[in-house]
């Protein structure tokens, strides 16, 4: 299965946008913390890319993880 | 703010439920109108005798046997049962539980083992597997089977003990963590109860009992049914006992 990264961007707004933000602030630069995104919602946005792209995110990888972009980036290249 | 509609639409998992109190929580939460997964080690029959008990009351349950020390254990219970009822498991209440009483200067390592396998590794893995779906469905209802044995020292018992403890700092820490995803955990703590685990109890221990008698699993199921409910929505973290006095 080979995705894109528009469709892994939109993907990961939309279960981000789940956890609280609104939708529309959730840009490839904006960071986890300005986002109020902590690391239970990480733990949840790596359940739904492991069950929909069968990416294992490990709690190391996520740690690394400071903005949006960084987290396509990753699924997207792990899902390739 | 308790849900509108309750059970939502998850069926419910008892580990351990073929007799005893894991068999009462069964029939209470299927009388509440969960469908219900009965979970069972050794004694098939009994569990689905009980199952078969459930549907003719009107409830709806189905048996699965595995042993829930067994890594796989979680993935195969859960999944079996999301396929026979068609929905997720929004309700897990670890139930299974062994005993192997020793003084501690005579313990093995299998008696600690088997006991810390079972009352507090396999706790761990249910709950985990879990918190998966109850995450992502924003609700879930976690019961632990603790024991007073967890709250205060019963000598004789200090595996057990030392697992009930665990369990219950255990069922604390993933009740904080997860409960803004609206999913409870919480502990229930019995005391001496009518089972078969405590049919070879001296009866003069009773004496120490505030209520002068042992409990029945019905009196546990009851508890358990509540933190079940949706009236139990702000209740979490909790370890509520069950003891007719003894812990007081």
């Amino acid at each position: 299965m080979s995705v894109t990264k528009e469709q892994v961007q939109e993907r990961v707004v939309e279960a981000l946008a789940s956890f609280g933000p609104d939708a529309d602030t959730i840009t490839p630069s904006a960071t986890f913390e300005e986002l109020d995104i902590d690391s239970l919602d990480l733990v949840e946005l790596a359940q739904i890319v492991e069950d929909e792209y069968g990416v294992v995110l490990k709690g190391d990888d996520m740690k690394e993880l400071k903005t949006v972009g960084e987290a396509v980036d990753l699924i997207t290249a792990r899902a390739a | 703010m308790s849900d509108a509609a309750w059970p939502p639409a998850g069926c419910a998992l008892v580990t351990g439920a073929s007799r005893g109190i894991g068999a009462a929580i069964a029939r209470a939460l299927a009388a509440d109108g969960w469908p219900v997964g009965v979970n069972y080690n050794a004694s098939a029959a009994p569990a689905e005798q009980l199952v078969a008990e459930i549907e003719a009351a009107g409830g709806r349950a189905f048996a699965i046997g595995a042993n829930v020390t067994d890594p796989g254990a979680p993935d195969h219970v859960f999944e079996a049962l999301e396929q026979h009822f068609g929905v997720p498991v929004l309700a897990l209440v670890n139930n299974a539980g062994i005993t192997r009483d020793n003084l501690s200067p005579s313990l093995t390592d299998e008696e600690w083992d088997a006991v810390i396998d079972t009352n507090l590794t396999a706790v761990f893995r249910f709950t985990r597997r879990a918190l998966k779906g109850m995450m992502r469905a924003r609700t879930g209802r976690i019961v632990n089977l603790a024991s007073v044995s967890g709250l205060r020292a019963n000598p004789g018992q200090s595996n057990y003990a030392a697992a009930k403890a665990g369990l219950i700092q255990f069922t604390r820490t993933a009740a904080v963590e997860v409960a803004r995803r609206g999913v409870t955990i919480n502990a229930v703590a019995p005391g001496w109860i009518e089972t078969d685990m405590t049919a070879d109890v001296d009866r003069a221990l009773l004496d120490a009992v505030p209520a002068k008698r042992a409990g029945t699993p019905a009196e546990v199921a009851a508890c358990v049914g509540f933190l079940v409910s949706a009236q139990a929505s702000y209740v979490t973290g909790a370890v509520l006992t069950v003891d007719g006095g003894l812990g007081a």
